[in-house]
């Protein structure tokens, strides 16, 4: 069970950390990195709280160990941002009021930029259909769904 | 969390070795292994992490056509592969509905066979699209049909060692067509109160040359619906004909109450499921 060191490729920047062998990706980046913008819900799979997205493609980090991230490219919700302020879509999650308590928003914008990255004009329908493993106990959804869809037709491309 | 060990390998030797153990644990996606192992579902010393073996992460047609997936490929890359898409439609309906995009960013194919649940979605499509397994173990390696793969509820035929390597699907024949449905009480993000895969091919005339029908979560393993064959082979493809298949799939289901529905409910879904599966097949025909 010996402590393991893990070099990633965090939010652009080469980071190596040391971890436990059981430890998830979630556990790593909340309480060894301090990044505790990656929020923990279920702890299962089913509710997308704790979303990054791992060499491009989105995943659950609490089914991930963080030893396997080793060699890998993260991108969690601190890099969302860009240089000259918010992603497009974090303006438009505020100005559509698309979250009330807002532990699941986090993973809401990490899925919705991978979804953007990968289909920059989605339907209503792919939008719900991607996001159907993000769960929010608050907003009803209508309102994330539309922040997601204005941020499409605004543009919201790759940073 | 319990604690244990965790090796990468990059070969399948490396893995069989570090397997021999028999509180290794192979790792694949992990999204049915990690949560289990943290609620204490399953036991694990060393977990070993196969997604470093090329042979795993095979996705590849060759020249006949025939389709190799390797066991850690995860569901995104089988749904999103164009030509899997077109050629294994029944296959693409079962990886596209296992849980949701951060799921099937990782889950695997070989894991949703390993893991043997009865509402396994992916294993009801490969059986009728006729898969294959290819398994690496102590003795060398062998292959075994998807259909005699799981003996019971998280229970398969993989001796202590044995690691499975890749699946084999067999390239689609002429005039063919396939679909998997099921039934859950959500949208998305659900596990399957029954279900129900189809593949058929007609034959020159547009009668039925071969059928196959497969159901989930309506016993202890996915169950192949035997009487297919003598009710439709030689017969032209009709509603009625849909109809027998339904019924001899309530037949063939051997269903229990539980959380997510009753007996009765699930051998009433098997024969909706069936018909719809089968005329969904046949319209996929080209």
């Amino acid at each position: 069970m010996s402590t393991l060191a893990v070099t990633t490729t965090l939010n652009g920047e080469t980071v190596t950390f040391l971890c436990e062998p059981h430890e998830t990706l979630l556990t790593a980046l909340r309480d060894r990195l301090m990044l505790t913008g990656t929020k923990e819900g279920c702890s299962n799979g089913n509710c997308g709280a704790c979303n990054v997205i791992l060499d491009g493609t989105l995943v659950n980090s609490c089914l991930v160990l963080a030893a396997e991230v080793d060699g890998h490219q993260i991108t969690t919700i601190e890099g969302i941002a860009g240089p000259n302020g918010l992603h497009p879509l974090q303006t438009s999650f505020l100005e559509n009021a698309a979250l009330q308590c807002g532990i699941c928003t986090p993973g809401f914008i990490v899925a919705s930029k991978a979804l953007l990255d990968k289909n920059p004009q989605p339907t209503e329908r792919e939008v719900r259909h991607w996001l159907a493993g993000n769960l929010c106990r608050c907003t009803g959804y209508d309102k994330i769904v539309r922040a997601v869809l204005e941020a499409a037709s605004a543009g919201a491309t790759k940073e | 969390m319990q604690t244990f060990s965790y090796r990468s390998v990059s070969t399948v030797e490396e893995a069989l070795a570090a397997l021999a153990s028999p509180t290794a644990r192979a790792l694949g996606g992990g999204t049915d292994l990690i949560p289990m192992v943290r609620e204490g579902r399953r036991q694990a010393d060393l977990v070993v992490d196969v997604k470093g073996i090329p042979e795993l992460g095979r996705l590849e047609i060759d020249a006949q056509g025939n389709l190799t997936i390797g066991a850690a490929v995860a569901l995104h890359r089988v749904y999103g592969h164009p030509e899997v898409a077109r050629r294994w439609p029944g296959l693409v309906d079962a990886a596209s509905l296992i849980g949701g995009t951060a799921v099937q960013g990782r889950a695997t194919l070989g894991g949703n066979l390993c893991t043997a649940s009865p509402a396994g979605d992916s294993i009801p499509a490969l059986i009728v699209h006729g898969a294959t397994l290819i398994v690496a173990g102590p003795a060398g390696r062998r292959s075994i049909p998807v259909a005699a793969f799981c003996i019971g509820p998280g229970r398969t035929v993989l001796g202590p060692g044995e690691l499975l390597i890749a699946i084999q699907v067999p390239a689609p024949r002429p005039r063919s067509g396939a679909a998997y449905l099921r039934f859950i009480p959500r949208n998305e993000m659900d596990i399957a109160v029954a279900s129900s895969g189809v593949a058929l091919q007609l034959d020159a005339e547009g009668h039925i040359a071969a059928i196959d029908v497969a159901l989930g979560a309506v016993g202890p393993t996915p169950i192949v619906v035997a009487d297919a064959a003598a009710l439709a082979l030689g017969q032209a493809p009709s509603a009625e004909m849909a109809a027998k298949l339904g019924a001899a799939a309530t037949a063939a289901a051997r269903p229990i109450d539980d959380v997510r529905g009753t007996a009765a409910h699930r051998k009433r879904l098997v024969d909706v499921l069936t018909r719809r599966a089968f005329m969904a097949a046949l319209h996929r025909i080209g």
